[in-house]
């Protein structure tokens, strides 16, 4: 009873999730760009899966495995033509046991 | 497959499951399609869900829903860094015979629904995603085309419950997409503790149920909410602000969360315990300006789609049902004449749904949304601080007269704020509530 809540990285949170994987066809992509817009650059935080990072050149970029579908960044990318966003084909993504 | 049903409903949350099922049961010939496996799989909520909206589908749900326990106790705390001041209302009124609110999970609850919809008779597709609405010359709406192959479906009229993040009814142009300021975006977890600890801790026994709600500096400015919910052997523990906000911030949710998780009011309560989800989801918290065009030319809005969401009262999954119980019931109508599924005809589900508590509890705090929205860092920190240290004052005894303490509570709320300020907060906070 005592173990104190601590810190855990985001990717262990997702550990705890079912997802179904379509291998090779990502839902979400980053069109390519030099620098990246605001709403761009914050999804670097603000996407509670933590999928988007910037690499070394500076721009974002995804890996939407651990994408949780929740649309955060579809409405604050898609209209300013950041990002494209789809949803995984049908049965495949996230799987949540409880919801 | 070409085949023609009376109707089609994509997706098969709160919404789309009062559809169908209501639809179905009527002998309307319905296909109900879901992206996810399984109903449920793909649909995050706190959640409470509400008895007197599913009894009005479903009369007898308790005898089989996957319930978890009935609310008996409610609590509303303002927390600041180290305290919590808070409201607790808790009634043996509510351990009544057919209880008033429930937790429940919704995996296992739309699961449930969902063989409800179809034992009405209604067939269901899941793993089956809606990709684009398929138009006649006209543009009435007459079907949808599904990622199956081959997958264009026919129907007289489609209900789009596709929830907050719909794809369909925003590509058809059919509605705006909705605007980061009008969007919360929650986080949540699902904490499993023993079924007697759960009981101790909140102070209930058996099926009773207990919630908390928390708002102030969990949210670091961002107009937001926390929430604790007993279910019988987990807590749903979460936290949602506005996307604007996250985005402004750069806050990260889930540290977001793990703070709020450490905040000495509510780690005791989840100590110990073992987290065996993580889950994000959007809530759509516009209100009643945000309502879209709510039918067309074969075509009906319900749920979170349409905005239906009463961020106030955190209500969402009664306002679901019942919008798609009023969607079915005025096509059932309309068909029982005879008539075509065209804009004008379709117009009776917006005059039901106008006469219903969903369009007039969302009227009544139309301006809510953006009084909280541009004012979030008094009423999410400032105010929050506030009342702790008030209280604070007021219980700490150390010698210093009761004079000096109330002058230097209010000079500490005028100072943070101005009189002004006060004032006209406490003005357009009436106002809104009105
Ligand atoms: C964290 C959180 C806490 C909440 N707490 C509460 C609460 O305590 N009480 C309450 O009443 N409400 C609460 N709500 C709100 C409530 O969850 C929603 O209002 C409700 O789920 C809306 O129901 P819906 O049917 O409109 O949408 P959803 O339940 O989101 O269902 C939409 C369905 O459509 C499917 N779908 C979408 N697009 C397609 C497509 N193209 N093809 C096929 N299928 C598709 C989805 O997979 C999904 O199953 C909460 C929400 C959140 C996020
Ligand atoms: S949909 Fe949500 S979880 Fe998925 S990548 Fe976008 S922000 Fe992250």
């Amino acid at each position: 009873m005592t173990i104190a809540v601590t810190k855990v990285r985001v990717e262990d949170k997702l550990y705890q999730n079912r997802y179904l994987v379509d291998s090779g066809r990502p839902h979400i992509i980053v069109r390519p760009h030099d620098k990246p817009s605001a709403n761009l650059l914050a999804l670097t935080y603000v996407c509670p899966a933590k999928c988007y990072e910037l690499n070394d050149k500076g721009q974002v970029e995804i890996t939407a495995d651990g994408c949780m579908e929740c649309g955060t960044c579809r409405i604050l990318c898609e209209k300013g033509g950041d990002i494209e966003w789809n949803y995984p084909r049908g049965g495949f993504g996230v799987l949540f046991k409880f919801g | 497959m070409i085949e023609q049903f009376d109707a089609i409903v994509v997706g098969a949350g709160m919404s789309g499951n009062a559809a169908a099922y209501t639809l179905a049961s009527q002998g309307l010939k319905v296909l109900q399609l879901e992206r996810g496996e399984y109903p449920g799989s793909k649909n995050v909520q706190g959640a409470i869900m509400y008895a007197n909206m599913l009894e009005k589908i479903i009369p007898d749900f308790r005898d089989d829903a996957p319930l978890e326990r009935h609310l008996v106790e409610q609590r509303l705390w303002v927390l600041d860094d180290t305290s919590h001041t808070g409201i607790h209302y808790r009634s043996d009124d509510f351990n009544e015979a057919k209880p008033n609110r429930y937790t429940i999970i919704r995996a296992q609850f739309d699961k449930w629904f969902s063989r409800k919809v179809r034992e009405a008779g209604a067939t269901v597709l899941c793993e089956t995603t809606a990709t684009e609405l398929v138009r006649d010359g006209n543009g009435k709406v007459i079907g949808v085309r599904t990622d199956r192959a081959g997958g264009v479906v026919f129907a007289n009229v489609v209900v789009l419950a596709e929830g907050v993040s719909g794809l369909l009814g925003t590509r058809a142009g059919l509605r705006e997409m909705p605007k980061p300021e009008t969007v919360a975006l929650a986080v949540k977890e699902m904490h499993f503790l023993p079924e007697e600890v759960i009981g101790q801790r909140f102070g209930v026994k058996g099926d009773e149920g207990c919630v908390i709600e928390a708002v102030g500096t969990i949210s670091r400015s961002m107009a937001g909410l926390g929430f604790l919910y007993t279910n019988k052997e987990s807590i749903s523990l979460g936290i949602g602000c506005l996307v604007s906000d996250f985005a402004a911030t750069m806050e990260s949710p889930s540290a977001l969360l793990d703070a709020m998780k450490n905040h000495p009011s509510i780690r005791p309560l989840i100590a110990g315990s073992e987290v065996k989800e993580y889950a994000a989801h959007l809530i759509p918290e516009g209100g009643y300006k945000a309502i879209p065009q709510l039918f067309g030319d074969g075509w009906v809005i319900v749920g979170d789609a349409a905005q239906l969401n009463n961020a106030i009262h955190r209500e969402g999954s009664n306002l679901a049902m019942t919008s798609g119980r009023v969607a079915a019931e005025a096509i059932i109508k309309v068909k029982s004449r005879n008539g075509p599924m065209t804009k004008a005809n379709l117009a009776l589900y917006k005059t039901m749904l106008d006469d219903s508590f969903v369009i007039k509890d969302l009227k009544k705090y139309k301006d809510m949304p953006a009084l909280l929205h541009t004012n979030s860092s008094n009423f999410f920190d400032s105010y929050p601080r506030l009342m702790s240290h008030a209280a604070q004052n007021f219980m700490r005894v150390d010698g210093t007269p009761k004079i000096e303490k109330e002058k230097n509570t209010t000079a500490a709320f005028i100072n943070a704020r101005s009189r002004w300020g006060l004032v006209s907060d406490a003005v357009r906070l009436a106002l809104a509530w009105r």
